[in-house]
């Protein structure tokens, strides 16, 4: 049951990881727009990496964190799309 | 482990590689449209299944109930969210890449 656990934690450094190396593009991008997409992969391997805590202690309060970060993360590429277009076109 | 907990180490060990594939497109493709395309693809799946992971390493019912939910949000969210990124990124008016723009134009 421990190397369960082990084995979720280290999936979900893994995702923390790949977090880390794709904000690489959030200062590197050459347009805002590479930068907002990295900014919202940056947001998806978060809720993931909560989720897999979640799921290794099994605190399922953890879920509702990560259900209102992902409605955030959605929210700010929207309302980034939205506002960059002149007359407010997207979607 | 039981079969179930290796089923779900599993499912999350598939979904790390795909958000692995997702960081190395976000940091190596060469133009805003094909990182988009990374972005939405290989993240979506991985999140998919690390988040199918959860839902079946989640006890009790209401939390596996929300487990999905995040899941199918997560499923229609990223696409949408890459896509219109990418549509607005088209109408700023930046050009896709094409072989002409050069090897290692990144």
């Amino acid at each position: 049951m421990v190397e369960f656990e082990t084995a979720l934690l280290v999936i979900a450094g893994a995702f923390v990881v790949f977090a880390i190396v794709s904000l690489y593009r959030v200062f590197a991008g050459p347009t805002p727009f590479d930068r907002i997409i990295a900014v919202n992969v940056v947001g998806t391997n978060t809720v993931i990496a909560i989720s897999l805590v979640a799921g290794a202690f099994d605190q399922s309060v953890f879920l509702d964190v990560a259900l209102v970060y992902a409605l955030l993360n959605f929210l700010l590429s929207i309302a980034f799309s939205k506002f960059t277009v002149e007359r407010g076109g997207v979607l | 482990m039981t079969p179930t907990e290796w089923a779900i180490v599993a499912l999350a060990a598939l979904g790390a590689f795909f958000g692995g594939v997702a960081a190395i497109g976000i940091v190596r493709l060469p133009d805003v449209y094909t990182r988009a395309h990374a972005a939405s693809k290989s993240d979506t799946l991985g999140a998919v299944l690390a988040l199918a992971a959860v839902a079946l390493a989640i006890q009790t019912n209401l939390s596996t109930v929300k487990a999905v939910f995040l899941l199918l949000f997560m499923f229609l969210t990223n696409p949408t969210a890459a896509h219109a990124i990418a549509r607005a990124a088209a109408d700023q008016g930046i050009q896709p890449w094409t072989v002409e723009d050069g090897e290692g134009d990144r």
